[in-house]
């Protein structure tokens, strides 16, 4: 079995040992980056050849006295191109910060660089994350593995992308409304997005402050737990970052049954707009969690029908103020012979930004504007927090609530860029626990007639991990969904 | 609600944004189609409800008086479109905020 | 008909902390450009503020010290616009819940007392610098100030001259001051102030149209400033003109305001919750433990001096202006216990060499253990007032002890009668016609004697001494020449 194919579990386990080199792996993983990079387009950025076998053989050397090795050493990652790495430049998929390198890494890569990690490269997103599609990058679309000619979903369909084709063993990405989730289930991999302040965002590109959430994107559920013992951390630098115990999130994944947990099945997930393949699918994998152990429970989380309409509106509000810093003045795109200042601004910013994302700041501009602010952007505030409490009464219930992850599988590139209403309606399901800040997981659960993957939503109570990692590695242990790997041509 | 022509290149300027006659055209059409969808938010009664800005329930995130050291002065302006003897470059400013 | 004006005041200090309000760079003044910063302070893409806590303090002292109420729970918010020297094109404030409010400050303008309501006071963060060179086409950006905490104070358009206002402002920095919140250097821009004003026909409770006045960098200017826009608005007003609403700045060169060249369009700054950070929540026991660490404040001070020491209410409130001054006139006045005298050189010798390099008085180089035996040497003879007078700007110069200066300088007085009676007889002998003088009665020749004697010795006689001596002699002796 070629070694690419293997998961982070088992690489590390391989190289903790000795079994494999930190050389092999490289040069396995420039190989397979070699072959189908061209055809999937997963990166931005790619760690130059030379450098990064330069830095597998000193690690090698650094080894052959005494092989202490860290849980990340040598470990291949990707990582989405809006989380900051000092050196390597950090494009956002924007004109804009083509040429931008951080003079710092993000919290996130901190404890990578000092266990050793591969960066392989960083990932293609849609513009500053805004999108479902990865088509809004201003370096091009990446394509899905399983179909060349659709959508891996966004914003972190690079990282998506790179993970089911093999191109990394596990990558970071970036949730704010179903930004991991959405990709993961439309490329057939494993996509957790923690509980809203259990991962540092500093250094995480902002986007949307009170939803952005950085979480892994893997081949399995046991590597998303092992990736989050790495990410999960309290950082004095981020304010939001919760003051809560961390556990060994490993742990979790032994377990092979759901005994004695409920398991909310909410109505409003399975009406209009969903696509009959998936809807059976996902139904017949709750069927499955059913036979594990898990005691189901219908429940109602009766606001969902207005969680787009009000997770648009406060993203678009607080991404319309974050990204009034790419200005021309101190990093970043600046538009040549403009006439004065003024004029530098605007067409620096016109320039600088592609459509979605000058859409967005406007519509987040004008909810937040006079006249406008609390029948928009203060009425989405109050939706937020009925939103929050529906969740809350439903946890009173069960111990975690299992949904569909996307109303389709992956749909063809450019179907959806006409309207982006359309495009914004494929988040409904991910959305209700970026508002609520729940931890959720996407896994794979099936495939389409046409041979595309479907991915089954688990959602868990605020720090929760634990319970939602138990469901997902159980389910995933008595299906064989993770043996179907794509056929890149 | 639909948006008007107005109101498009008003929120234009105010974000800093120049936009063409078409992008003009075409956010006043697709802003007008979104926010319609929005105006479902009407339905919800919220009187009394208070407002989420975070889901984080704790408070006081403090940093102690403490210097820590800046970045040395050419990171600072590393990534500047234009810089001069450590100062940032901007067209002449002529307007107050 | 006559006029009146009506004036409110926006001050902005800035906090005296060691580190910015979100991030850990310094806030020292002076620095070379760009310097002072790290990806927080210049807005880099993916960077996050944590709040400084002793800003925190700093700001709820101030309100305390200000009467204010301190609300106990605190969101910050984004106060969104473009200018180059703000780094993230927002503005980390507070907007609708300030952290202080309605608070107040008493007065005292021409011995008329006055209390200034203070509407509110938030934290907020400083925006960094624009340079603008001459006709150069470019303007430069240094970020060293963004980011520093400013505290920014309103009033209530409470105050009625430039006077009212100057003295307001002179009392808010004392307080500041006081606190250790904040050095109130006008010049480098630590405590900057922005009047509105409006004029209005006496007796009316309207209010004008309000004029906002910037770009005032001292406290002549603020004076200035304000009686000139007072003016300019009543020449228009009585003249049957309209006052327009609009920010003006001060031109200190030619001594006018001028109309401030702004962004045509309306403002709207789309304040919002800063979702980067989370709510401050202050407790009562915090805000306890603050108020007992609050020091006493000048106007306490000045009344206390008045009381306990007997100074005139000019004295108090001279010594109490700086909290440095009144430590340094009480600690004095433990050593040397006549209040008085002390407040004399304090206010004369002390105060002269300390302005004369805008010294404070903690750095005094003459402490006050130092000026205490000085006016020990002078109360016990050892050397007269005119010479510890004298030598006192050496003694700042130099930072000698009294004593050793004295000494090494041989200015040690003479009161040995023995000496004093050989010079005394000597000038006698040298003017006979002034004795005869004196004897005939004419006593005024006395001071002529008791300046010759003084003459002889360098100065270093004892003029009580001399005096008695001169006397006894002049009366006793027998007429010269019979």
């Amino acid at each position: 079995m070629s070694l690419v194919k293997l998961s982070l579990q088992e690489l590390q386990r391989l190289f903790t040992c000795g079994e494999i080199s930190a050389f092999e792996i490289a040069r396995a993983y420039l190989l397979r980056i070699n072959q189908v990079e061209p055809k999937i387009k997963a990166y931005i950025t790619l760690t130059p050849k030379d450098q990064l076998l330069a830095q597998a053989e000193a690690l090698d050397r650094s080894l052959k006295a005494w092989r202490k090795t860290e849980p990340m050493m040598a470990m291949p990652l990707a990582i989405k191109d809006n989380i900051c790495t000092e050196g390597v430049r950090t494009t956002c998929g924007s004109i804009m910060l083509e040429h931008f390198v951080p003079p710092y890494d993000a919290a996130v890569v901190e404890p990578l660089r000092q266990q050793r990690f591969f960066l392989l490269g960083k990932t293609n997103l849609d513009e500053f994350a805004m999108g479902s599609s990865s088509e809004h990058s201003a370096f091009g679309p990446t394509k899905n593995p399983w179909k060349l000619t659709h959508s891996p979903g966004g914003s972190s369909g690079g990282s998506a992308a790179a993970v089911a084709a093999d191109e990394c063993v596990a990558a970071l990405g970036s949730d704010t409304g179903g930004s991991i989730r959405l990709p993961a289930a439309a490329c057939g991999v494993v996509g957790l997005k923690p509980t809203y302040g259990r991962v540092s965002r500093y250094g995480l590109v902002a986007f949307a402050s009170s939803l952005d959430q950085i979480g892994p994107i893997t081949k399995t559920v046991t590597d998303a737990a092992i990736l989050l013992n790495v990410l999960a951390k309290h950082d004095p630098r981020d304010s939001t970052s919760a003051t809560v115990p961390v556990p060994d999130f490993t742990k979790s994944t032994k377990r092979k049954d759901l005994k004695k947990l409920k398991v909310g099945i909410p109505q409003e997930f399975f009406t209009d707009g969903l696509d009959t393949e998936v809807e059976r699918t996902v139904r017949e994998a709750i069927a499955e969690l059913e036979r594990l152990g898990a005691q189901l429970c219908d429940i109602s989380l009766p606001m969902t029908e207005h969680a787009i309409a009000a997770y648009y509106l406060i993203a678009t509000a607080e991404a319309s103020s974050n990204l009034a810093r790419y200005d021309g003045v101190k990093y970043g795109f600046r538009s040549k012979e403009t006439r004065d200042l003024l004029d530098m601004y605007c067409q620096t910013r016109a320039q600088g930004f592609g459509p979605e994302v000058k859409r967005r700041i406007m519509l987040g501009t004008y909810a937040l504007s006079a006249g406008y602010y609390e029948a928009y952007y203060g009425k989405a505030q109050a939706v937020r927090t009925l939103i929050r409490q529906d969740f809350d009464a439903a946890f009173q219930e069960v111990d975690l609530i299992a949904t569909p992850v996307m109303p389709t599988p992956a749909f063809p590139l450019g179907e959806k860029l006409k309207d982006p209403l359309q495009m914004y309606l494929l988040d409904m399901y991910t959305i209700p626990a970026s508002l609520a800040g729940l931890p959720a997981i996407a896994v794979p659960c099936g495939f389409s007639s046409a041979g595309l993957p479907i991915g089954l939503q688990i959602m868990g109570r605020p720090f929760e991990e634990p319970l939602v990692l138990r469901a997902a590695s159980a389910y995933e242990q008595a299906t064989n969904w993770r043996k179907k790997r794509p056929v890149i041509r | 609600m639909a948006i008007t022509q107005a109101e498009v290149e008003h929120m234009a300027r105010l974000a800093r944004l120049d936009l063409s006659e078409q992008e003009k055209a075409l956010f006043c059409e697709q802003l007008s189609h979104i926010l319609s969808y929005m105006d479902q938010l009407r339905q919800v009664p919220t009187d009394g409800v208070p407002h989420t800005s975070t889901v984080i329930e704790q408070s006081n995130a403090f940093r102690d008086d403490i210097p820590t050291p800046s970045l040395p002065v050419q990171a600072v302006i590393a990534n500047a479109p234009e810089a001069v003897d450590g100062f940032f470059v901007v067209p002449k400013i002529l307007e107050n905020p | 008909m006559t006029y009146e004006a009506v004036i409110g005041v926006e001050v902005h200090a800035q906090l005296r902390t060691a580190t910015k309000l979100f991030c850990g760079c310094t806030t020292t003044f002076g620095l070379a450009p760009n310097t002072q910063c790290c990806p927080v302070c210049i807005g880099m893409p993916g960077s996050l503020p944590v709040l400084n806590k002793r800003a925190v303090e700093l700001a709820i002292r101030a309100g305390l010290a200000l009467n204010c109420t301190i609300r106990l729970s605190n969101r910050f918010a984004r106060k969104n616009y473009f200018y180059p020297d703000l780094p993230k094109g927002y503005q980390i404030s507070q907007y609708e819940a300030p952290i202080c409010e309605s608070g107040s400050l008493d007065i005292t303008t021409n011995g008329h007392a006055k209390t200034v309501r203070i509407r509110r006071a938030h934290l907020e963060e400083d925006a960094g610098k624009n340079l603008h060179e001459g006709d150069a086409a470019t303007s430069r950006v240094d970020f060293n100030r963004a980011g520093t905490p400013l505290l920014e104070i309103v009033t209530e358009p409470d105050l009625s001259s430039p006077e009212e206002v100057d003295a307001y402002l002179r009392a808010l920095r004392d307080i500041l001051k006081y606190l250790d919140a904040c050095d109130g250097n006008m010049e480098q821009g630590s405590f900057r102030c922005e009047p509105n004003i409006s004029v209005r026909p006496a007796g009316s409770s309207d209010l004008g149209t309000k004029v906002e006045l910037k770009n005032i960098n001292s406290f002549r200017f603020v004076k200035q400033a304000l009686a000139y826009e007072i003016a300019r608005q009543t020449k228009v007003l009585a003249s049957g003109g309209v006052i327009h609403q609009e920010t003006r700045l001060w031109d200190p060169e030619r001594e006018v305001t001028v109309v401030m060249r702004s962004k045509e369009e309306a403002h709207d700054y789309r304040y919002f919750p800063d979702p980067d950070l989370l709510p401050v929540e202050i407790s009562q026991e915090w805000i306890q433990e603050l108020r007992q660490s609050l020091p006493e404040l000048p106007a306490a001070r000045a009344k206390r001096f008045v009381h306990d020491y007997r100074l005139p209410e000019y004295d108090a409130s001279v010594l109490t202006a700086s909290k440095d001054l009144a430590d340094y006139f009480e600690a004095c006045v433990r050593l040397f216990p006549n209040p008085k005298i002390v407040s004399n050189w304090v206010m004369g010798e002390l105060l002269r060499e300390l302005n004369a390099r805008g010294i404070p008085a903690q750095r005094s180089p003459v402490s006050p253990e130092c000026l205490a035996k000085l006016l020990q040497l002078v109360d016990e003879g050892t050397i007269s007032l005119k010479i510890a007078r004298e030598i006192f700007p050496e003694l700042y110069a130099s930072g000698k002890d009294p004593e050793t200066l004295v000494h090494e300088k041989g200015l040690t007085q003479i009161s040995d009668a023995q000496v004093l009676e050989q010079l005394v007889e000597e000038v006698m002998r040298q003017h006979p016609a002034q004795v005869d003088q004196y004897r005939r009665g004419k006593e005024a020749v006395l001071g002529f004697f008791v300046g010759q004697v003084m003459k002889a010795s360098g100065g270093k006689a004892n003029p009580g001494k001399v005096n008695e001596l001169l006397r006894r002699k002049l009366a006793s002796d027998t007429p010269s020449g019979s």
